[in-house]
């Protein structure tokens, strides 16, 4: 049983990192991560021995935020306080520093969220990309170009005079943001 | 996986960027890439994106993670929901040991045994109940802000700005109704209060801020002619209010706190 505190309390920074990078919003996320944990610990025994506790948890967290993000579709778009502040500081972009850190944050949210989790489950949270796959539940290669297509996205993006620059220049505000 | 034959694919360039590509493989694409410096430059920005993404994202992981969210923290809730029997007896020994006269109840002398920082915690919660006891009981128009024919709404909202799950106690037993709530400004974060109402028209609340300090028991204030009960729990205060004598509101106090501790079982399902 107590296998179980030691492998989920390690998850818990991790999970409120990919919590709060998919909801911006700082409650909603903790909010998020707490159901993830309740309904992780009161499923532990349907786990399946031996099996990776990390993407276990983080299908579960993920699960939820898919249907998080449904109700809220259904709702109406909520921007959370802190987009709006990131919407305020937000500068003209600046030649030198073209990586600045407020405009990968809202680079990233312009992402349509499946490249998003990707993303944000390899490059951040360092899950293999088999394991991403079974978070996502989707194949290893649906994986690799889902990346592929947000690391070229960012990159044009955050850099106006990139080749197919289009609308690239201009990170899309929020409530433009494709969801599928 | 790939052998060193393989043409180099777009999977090869990610998980060189990811730093995770395969040692067979690495060094045809390093080949490639000096080939292509375009290339390589693309992968140099990405790689660098991807670190900046991961410092920027580097305070949620390093912040200390809030009590609620511990492992132990929700299993003892969901312990407790279970067990709610276990709580509601441990509540009746707490209850009797202060019948039993630590002063807390019966005196108003100070009370022994407990941190002053605790204590100052306790009155913190009775001022503040008492506060919004007298300006809104006296309320006509508008006593409550959200009305219990909403209660379902009233007590989830009410939940999710403080951070814990609550339920409106049912205090028929006591003769009252509830009659609505409301969200009140408090030191730290927001407090909730509760108002019932009984046949003749008296009126009670229930006031619910985050507090400092872990657990006391009951402690009595009067002021006029209303009477409060106030005690902390799990960083929680709350306090109840009445135009009662003590020992009228001691029940309906005991009542609550039953009702309060097993209270996450509002969102329970163990």
């Amino acid at each position: 049983m107590d296998d179980m505190v030691t492998l989920l309390e390690p998850l818990i920074p991790p999970l409120r990192r990919y919590a709060r990078a998919l909801m911006r919003d700082r409650a909603a996320a903790d909010d998020l991560v707490q159901d993830c944990l309740e309904l992780a610990i009161s499923r532990w025994h349907q786990r399946r021995e031996g099996s990776d506790a990390r993407s276990w948890t983080f299908a579960i967290l993920h699960n939820l935020a898919i249907s998080r993000m449904r109700q809220s579709k259904r709702r109406g778009v909520h921007v959370p306080l802190d987009d709006l502040q990131q919407e305020v500081v937000a500068q003209a972009p600046d030649q030198d520093q073209g990586l600045r850190q407020h405009d990968v944050m809202k680079a990233l949210d312009a992402l349509p969220e499946e490249q998003k989790n990707v993303l944000l489950l390899v490059s951040v949270e360092d899950l293999s990309y088999a394991e991403a796959a079974r978070v996502l539940d989707i194949p290893i290669g649906t994986v690799m170009s889902r990346l592929a297509r947000a690391r070229e996205r960012l990159r044009h993006i955050m850099e106006p005079g990139a080749q197919g620059g289009g609308e690239a220049g201009q990170v899309l505000p929020f409530r433009q943001r494709r969801v599928k | 996986m790939k052998g060193p034959h393989t043409p180099i694919g777009e999977d090869d360039l990610q998980a060189y960027v990811d730093g995770r590509i395969a040692q067979d493989r690495f060094a045809l694409v390093e080949t490639y890439l000096d080939e292509q410096p375009e290339v390589r430059a693309r992968l140099e920005r990405e790689r660098r994106q991807v670190e900046v993404l991961r410092e920027q994202l580097r305070a949620k992981f390093e912040e200390p993670v809030p009590a609620r969210l511990r492992v132990s923290s929700i299993r003892a809730g969901r312990r407790r929901r279970s067990r709610g029997w276990m709580r509601a007896a441990a509540a009746a020994v707490l209850i009797f040991a202060l019948g039993c006269g630590s002063g807390w109840v019966l005196g108003r002398g100070a009370p022994i045994a407990l941190p002053a920082a605790r204590l100052a915690a306790a009155d913190a919660v009775s001022q503040g109940a008492m506060a919004a006891y007298r300006t809104y009981v006296v309320e006509v128009a508008h006593p409550v802000e959200v009305g219990a024919e909403h209660e379902k709404h009233l007590m989830t909202w009410l939940s999710k700005r403080l951070g814990r799950p609550l339920e409106a106690p049912d205090l028929s037993a006591f003769g009252y109704a509830l009659m609505g709530g409301r969200l009140l400004p408090a030191r730290r974060g927001a407090a909730a209060q509760l108002m019932y109402e009984n046949a003749g028209g008296e009126r009670l609340t229930l006031y619910v801020q985050a507090s400092d300090g872990t657990q006391t028991a009951f402690r009595f204030f009067r002021d006029g002619d209303a009477s409060t009960l106030a005690w902390l729990d799990q960083g929680f205060g709350f306090a109840v209010t009445a135009p009662l004598a003590r020992n009228a509101l001691l029940p309906i106090a005991e009542a609550v706190y039953h009702a309060f501790e097993p209270a996450g079982s509002a969102s329970g399902n163990g």
